[in-house]
């Protein structure tokens, strides 16, 4: 009780599981509700998982460390929405396995940067960025149109997050290879196939080089979905699912 | 007695960690062959080298050693020093490598041709790097070198386990190595604070079990029928991290071999993982650790006990408690529940509380003996630190606030509140112990040179004010511009002209960071110097028999 | 679970938490026979051995 009071000084245990209690409590209650509460992900219509392709530049853009310059979270503030478009919604991320939000801008938030530029745009701007924005301060990412994309671990990668919750089925991780070839080659065979399994994804040669697929093609491939999947015509943010 | 000296038994612990370390070499050695990357190849043959290299030290120590190592020397505990040394030594180094780092990339933001435009050169590979270096690699190693010291200290006792601390220490920055490495080939989560990959991540969980140990184990065997105050911070600290580093790094691996992984949480749930795990490495990893040195050196060092050992104790709990919660003012206005983002700012408002008991607690100690900021610089410093506590401990809980959060998020602002916490407190009261514990471990009179604590006083201190005022200016005016319309109700800037406007700013935080670094030069010299050509102590205040002992 | 229900817990069992703890920390702390030994623990650092 009270006057055995040297517990806590005394007793290095009773003190330790002090210590995990309490700072266990505060973790439990703030983060498993978000796994529980229904309002927490919108209900939305249009996201789909990553394209290999898409999911191969990811990488590369978690690979580069962007996210620490640039945002993927537009706020419900009005200048931001007025610069960047509709305030990003939980869904939008639900599949980003791990999240890009960022913490600072050095650079423009990137949550809807898909199909602002142009594909030759961007391929400019990431060799040099000076040649299209002569005030950028960004690094320049020649290498990424000089070096083939690795994909042999394409199908992995799906497979992987299949693991994690990405609602990527047997079809999608077996074609895997098959996709990301077609996606980056509008005369390729697989193109129909691709469509099929990722409705609406753009299909190009991204980086305008037609001999092989780039880290660049796949880098600009996931710039250019960003943000353009979810459908706002149907989106009602009043609706009481939606209330965050 | 003229027999020879009778070798010890290999004992479990030896025999334990030769064993593993000769199959972790092995494993290793499998996984270079099978890599899938070639980072992964890079860094097996790095943990190859390294557990062998251990195992053969390990062996090598069994053959050569005497005597047992005795608990007590004349009836003064025997402490253990030599892997206090160590950490000491890596703290050191890391800081200047993690401060120079910073300075690099400060550079860049001003002219960004210092890119390279290389892959390992460029700013989002250097940024994780700068980060991790200060803050796990100088940070961590600061906390391992004064916990081993403060925990012993104050249980009066000689570290339990006679490889465990070594172990910890060598891990740890091999931890780091591995790490810091991996940034710059690309080997990152992307995940804030926590970018080490899968296997990195496993190797650290492992040395923090035995961590945790060690200084559990230390306790257990203290002649001091009190747990000192410190050891509780330290100790919270040691507990919270492991938490929150298990629950924010759990990942999948693409292949054992390779070193892509996947979080296993999503988006907003992933957002919420990360900034709970972020802002409490704040608290419990900055913080918390770092009060456990402000709790021990401050009143060693002013000669007086701590002011209130009560207020520590309702410092200690309230401030565990409240931190816990503060993560979500990280995400306002994003797509994070509301009740989340209310709750994150609730508490971090209420934080500010035990923060300034804490920081009258330090500051008060010294009540009755003011004279001595004037003349002991190392004093001044530690004083210092917890006066830049106090301030950014008062910023924080005012940006959390989701009117002010608006304006300062994503701008440079934060990166100020963070440099004003971390360079003022965290770097201030790091240095104030280094300069206190260099001369006890050594065992030498005092510092080679108070005129040059001075000299790094001053040039840090005016480093650090160029740095945060830098960074407050053109985070407010960068914020005031985004959210600025014409008469007409455009927009008024481009994004890129507030790029721009940060240009001159960018050049006086660079200058305030050089600053910090010579300051940081001056005090690894202070340091050698006095470790290497500093007087001898007449008595043997610290450490006794530390000559005494073989090689450890 | 809904948000409404869980406000309600919030508001009402874990203020009830909050306050207890933090009035079990304060009588912890404040409690006069445990002063002597606050003050003995505060004295661990500058007694040299």
């Amino acid at each position: 009780m009270l006057n055995r009071h040297e517990i806590f000084e005394k007793n290095s245990i009773v003190l330790l599981v002090g210590v995990l209690i309490v700072v266990a409590i505060g973790g439990l209650v703030e983060l498993v509700p978000n796994f529980y509460l229904k309002s927490t992900i919108e209900k939305v219509d249009g996201m789909r998982p990553y394209t290999p392709l898409e999911l191969a530049g990811r990488n590369i853009y978690v690979r580069e460390g962007c996210y620490t310059c640039h945002s993927q979270m537009i706020r419900t503030l009005r200048d931001e929405v007025e610069r960047y478009g509709h305030y990003s919604l939980a869904a939008e991320s639900m599949y980003d396995h791990p999240f890009q939000w960022g913490s600072k801008r050095s650079g423009p938030d990137l949550a809807r940067v898909g199909g602002k530029y142009s594909d030759d745009w961007h391929r400019a701007h990431l060799v040099n960025p000076r040649d299209v924005v002569p005030a950028s301060i960004m690094p320049g990412y020649p290498f990424l149109a000089k070096t083939r994309l690795d994909i042999r671990q394409i199908a992995a990668d799906l497979k992987t997050n299949a693991l994690v919750g990405v609602p990527y089925d047997e079809a999608m991780i077996e074609a895997a290879v098959a996709d990301l070839k077609a996606q980056a080659d509008p005369e390729n065979d697989g193109v129909d196939g691709l469509l099929e399994r990722y409705p609406g994804a753009n299909v190009r040669d991204f980086d305008g080089d037609p001999k092989m697929v780039t880290e660049l093609d796949a880098l600009i491939a996931y710039l250019q979905m960003l943000g353009t999947l979810v459908d706002f015509s149907t989106f009602d943010a009043k609706a009481d699912v939606n209330i965050r | 007695m003229a027999t020879a000296i009778q070798r010890r038994p290999l004992s479990i612990g030896e025999g334990g960690l030769i064993a593993a370390m000769t199959v972790a070499a092995l494993v290793c050695l499998i996984v270079v062959a099978k890599a899938e990357d070639q980072a992964m190849a890079f860094h097996a043959a790095l943990a190859t080298l390294a557990s062998g290299a251990a195992a053969f030290l390990l062996i090598k120590r069994y053959t050569e050693r005497g005597e047992a190592i005795p608990q007590e020397i004349n009836g003064k505990p025997n402490y253990q020093l030599g892997p206090v040394k160590l950490a000491t030594f890596f703290a050191v180094f890391w800081g200047l490598a993690g401060f120079l780092v910073g300075l690099v990339i400060a550079l860049q933001l001003a002219f960004p041709v210092l890119n390279f435009d290389l892959p390992w050169t460029t700013f989002g590979r250097l940024r994780p790097l700068h980060t991790s270096a200060v803050i796990f690699a100088f940070g961590g190693n600061v906390l391992l070198a004064t916990s081993f010291y403060v925990v012993q200290r104050t249980s009066r006792t000689r570290i339990a386990g006679e490889l465990g601390s070594w172990f910890v220490v060598w891990g740890y920055n091999f931890f780091i190595l591995i790490a810091g490495t991996g940034y710059l080939l690309g080997v990152t989560q992307s995940k804030e604070y926590a970018e080490p990959e899968w296997y990195a991540d496993l190797w650290l969980t492992i040395v923090w079990v035995v961590y945790l140990l060690v200084f559990l184990a230390t306790l257990w065997k203290r002649k001091e029928p009190h747990i000192y105050v410190a050891n509780w911070f330290y100790l919270a600290f040691i507990v919270t991290i492991a938490m929150l580093h298990l629950v924010n790094n759990a990942t999948i691996p693409v292949s054992v071999f390779g070193t892509k992984s996947y979080i296993v949480w999503s988006g907003m749930q992933d957002a919420m993982t990360q900034w709970w795990y972020g802002h409490n490495a704040v608290g419990f990893f900055l913080t918390a650790g770092f009060l456990a040195i402000m709790y021990y050196f401050v009143p060693k060092r002013a000669d007086r006990p701590v002011y209130s050992y009560r207020l520590s104790i309702v410092h200690f709990w309230s401030l565990i408690f409240l931190y816990i919660w503060a993560g979500p003012h990280h995400l306002h206005y994003t797509a994070t529940p509301q009740w989340a983002q209310t709750l994150g700012m609730t508490f971090s408002i209420m934080l500010w509380m035990p923060s300034w008991g804490g920081m009258i607690n330090g500051l008060m100690t010294l009540s009755g003996a003011w004279d001595k900021l004037r003349t002991d610089p190392v004093l001044r410093m530690l004083v210092v630190s917890v006066a830049f506590y106090g301030m950014s401990t008062f910023e924080g809980p005012l940006m959390s606030i989701r009117a002010v959060n608006s304006l300062s998020h994503y701008t440079d602002w934060t990166i100020g509140h963070v440099h004003s916490g971390a360079l003022g407190w965290v770097g201030f009261v790091s240095f104030g112990a280094l300069y206190c514990l260099v001369p006890w471990l050594w065992n030498r009179k005092g510092l080679y040179s108070l005129k040059l604590v001075n000299w790094h006083f001053w040039t840090a201190t005016i480093g650090i004010v160029l740095y945060i005022s830098a960074m407050w200016v053109s985070g407010i005016l960068q914020g005031l511009m985004w959210r600025s319309y014409t008469a007409l109700g455009f927009l008024e800037y481009s994004f890129i002209e507030t790029v721009e406007a940060m240009h001159p700013f960018y050049l006086i935080r660079a200058l305030g960071g050089a600053l910090f670094l010579i300051g940081a030069v001056i005090m690894a010299y202070n340091l050698w110097m006095t470790a290497r050509h500093g007087e001898e102590a007449e008595a043997e205040p610290v450490g006794a028999g530390a000559r005494l002992q073989p090689a450890e | 679970m809904n948000y409404t229900a869980l406000a309600h817990f919030a508001q009402t069992w874990g203020l009830l938490y909050f306050v207890l703890i933090f009035a079990g920390v304060l009588v912890y702390a404040l409690w006069p026979a445990n002063r002597r030994r606050f003050e003995d623990a505060a004295n661990i650092p500058l007694r040299e051995d």
